[in-house]
């Protein structure tokens, strides 16, 4: 695989030459940043961001998307796939939020695949960018990434001040480099670029241990732990909205006269009407019942069925939770918790 | 099976007969016997005792239900449904000639092969009765390959009893029909009080006996306890669990219990599964 380079005042040319993808890149809107198509390529800017606001699992799994449409009273229904012939580039995904997907494509891989999700990770490459300064909320290297991972990436992208350095991971990042006309780069950048990803790894401020976590989560079901928690939460949602990794889903279906469509839309395991059943028993009443499927799901019960932790340490949960409720914290004092648990047991 | 390219398009089939099983109003029960508009879909179409799939109707949404009909019944498919929230009203609307949606066969199943030669007993109460009945239906049409069959069944009243004249039929056939109505009523030949007091007059012995149970929460709980008082092990008892659900296909998130989802690991489990996870009980 090749190594590229380009300096960094021509990124909208870089990105202007990308006429057969659609391109998507960072874009502030209000206070909010998230991954947009470019409209105009001079407006892009990859220098002032330690990540979006909203993770780019949107690109796969929009907040709302159709599923099928239909005429009321006619016996078929009319499928809205992706298209499976255009071809998108993300440019600029972090690390975490590509290994995300890495995790995410169990879940919507396993017996029925989803079509809708995954004819759009079919088509679309993604060019990372290394971060050179993690976030204050990072932890990535305790759930299996780095500021400079390359897992589920098809290009790396790293800023080395005049430059970005451009490693192709995959054929589809080969073609990027292609498409974008970029140069060869040399030893020099590649090793700034080494030296670049050693240096941020070092300064991922968080961490936590997480060996045997998957294990004893289980065996706190019913301790009172999880109180110290769930008794502040709004159950907002926000943490898992903004969640790289959580999944979950609802769907509704929308009728105008007689044109209607079923849509699915995202949901969130901390709202109660999300378990509430006809009947009005909720298997998960209170918050404390919420707060522990959000963590157990995450790092128990997801990794029982796909050996891997469902959590790519980007730190949103905890930096935009109103109530400061932290993830890590939970994780620490869950194994206080359940070194009390093994003992009395 | 479903178009497997698209687990999310339901058939549309055509309901043929329509009946209430008990009276009308709130949390009436009624039965929908359905075929495929397009009659092709039978030649892939395969399903087994405790399969479930999403009804619905367009416009308003779909919710899981079980297929309440065995395999061995060719030609159409039954699902009886109890009124309750939004789309269960809105199929209730439903009669003979009108649509609604299919889509299944979704969730596991009875492991009606392995039961192959052993006795069964078959313990429910009210709607619990609807995933039972494809089993029952399923040991009689093929009877040389089991033992011994014994039906136990309770509601409230006679009049919320479902599949009214099955019971009849099954006791013509020589299978053990023991039916039970919780308070007493004018005329009521059989058993007054609780399906779990009944299980202990019936009695059934576990050597070779599989027991399978479906109900409302409290009556799983108790005919559990009393199979286990008959010496019942745990592997030896079956039930179906429900949760809410969106896609029935392991991927919305919202049914699991502990690390099983019900729509796609159950809804058929054993009790010695069950019993290692403390969220099936929630």
């Amino acid at each position: 695989m090749g190594d590229y380079k380009f300096a960094k005042d021509k990124l909208a040319e870089v990105l202007s030459a990308l006429e057969e993808y659609e391109v998507f890149a960072p874009e502030a809107i209000g206070d909010v940043l998230r991954f947009k198509a470019v409209s105009d390529p001079a407006g892009v800017n990859l220098d002032d961001y330690d990540n979006t606001t909203v993770p780019p699992k949107e690109l796969m799994f929009p907040q709302t998307e159709t599923l099928f449409k239909y005429r009321l009273g006619q016996t078929d229904v009319e499928p809205e796939l992706p298209d499976p012939s255009s071809k998108r580039v993300v440019v600029g995904i972090r690390p975490c939020d590509a290994l995300a997907y890495t995790i995410v494509d169990n879940l919507y891989g396993w017996d029925f695949p989803d079509p809708y999700y995954q004819k759009r990770r079919e088509s679309t490459t993604l060019v990372g960018l290394a971060c050179a300064v993690p976030c204050s909320t990072c932890f990535c290297p305790s759930v299996g990434g780095a500021p400079a991972s390359e897992k589920g990436l098809d290009a790396l992208m790293f800023d080395l001040g005049d430059v970005y350095y451009v490693k192709a991971l995959t054929d589809k990042g080969e073609e990027f480099g292609r498409a974008a006309g970029l140069e060869a780069a040399g030893d020099a950048e590649s090793k700034a670029a080494a030296k670049q990803g050693e240096d941020a790894l070092a300064k991922v401020p968080r961490s936590i241990e997480t060996t045997g976590i998957p294990e004893h989560l289980p065996a706190l079901y019913d301790d009172t732990f999880w109180e110290q928690f769930s008794d502040r939460c709004l159950s907002c949602g926000i943490c898992t909205f903004l969640c790289p990794t959580c999944h979950c889903f609802d769907i509704q279906d929308e009728c105008e006269s007689f044109d209607g469509r079923r849509a699915r839309m995202w949901d969130t395991c901390m709202f109660a009407e999300y378990t509430r059943h006809t009947s009005g028993h909720n298997p998960r009443p209170t918050r404390k019942e919420r707060t522990r499927n959000r963590i157990s799901h995450k790092y128990s019960y997801f990794p029982e069925k796909f050996d891997v932790i469902a959590c790519v340490g980007c730190g949103r949960c905890i930096k935009n939770c109103p109530v400061n409720i932290d993830i890590l914290d939970i994780l620490e004092k869950s194994k206080q918790a359940g070194a009390k648990e093994a003992k009395t047991a | 099976m479903m178009d497997e390219s698209n687990p999310y398009l339901p058939y549309i089939v055509r309901i043929e007969d329509a009946w209430y099983e008990t009276p009308v109003g709130d949390r009436a029960v009624k039965t929908f016997r359905v075929n495929f508009t397009d009659e092709k879909v039978w030649d892939t179409w395969s399903h087994e005792p405790g399969n479930c799939a999403m009804v619905g109707r367009l416009g308003i949404g779909e919710s899981m239900f079980c297929i309440s009909s065995s395999p061995t019944e060719e030609g159409y498919l039954r699902f009886s449904i109890m009124k309750a929230g939004k789309v269960t009203s809105a199929l209730h609307e439903l009669e003979a000639g009108d649509t609604m949606t299919v889509r299944g066969p979704l969730g596991n199943a009875f492991p009606m092969a392995e039961w192959e030669g052993k006795n069964i007993v078959s313990i429910g109460g009210g709607i619990g009765q609807a995933p039972l009945r494809p089993v029952i239906n399923y040991i009689r049409h093929n009877r040389d390959k089991y033992g011994d069959l014994k039906v136990i069944y309770g509601a409230r009243t006679s009049d919320l009893h479902c599949f009214k004249g099955e019971f009849d039929e099954f006791t013509k056939e020589g299978t053990a029909c023991h039916l039970a109505v919780d308070v007493e009523e004018e005329d009521w030949p059989h058993f007054v009080g609780f399906v779990p007091d009944l299980l202990m007059e019936v009695a059934p012995e576990p050597d070779n006996t599989i027991a399978v149970t479906c109900g409302p929460p409290i009556l799983i709980k108790f005919v559990t306890q009393n199979l286990e008082k008959l010496g019942f092990t745990a592997d030896q008892i079956y039930t179906t669990l429900e949760e809410r659900m969106k896609c029935g296909i392991g991927k919305c998130g919202r049914c699991n219990v502990g690390s099983l989802y019900v729509c796609k690991d159950g809804p058929v489990f054993s009790y010695a599964t069950l019993k290692e996870i403390p969220e099936a009980f929630a």
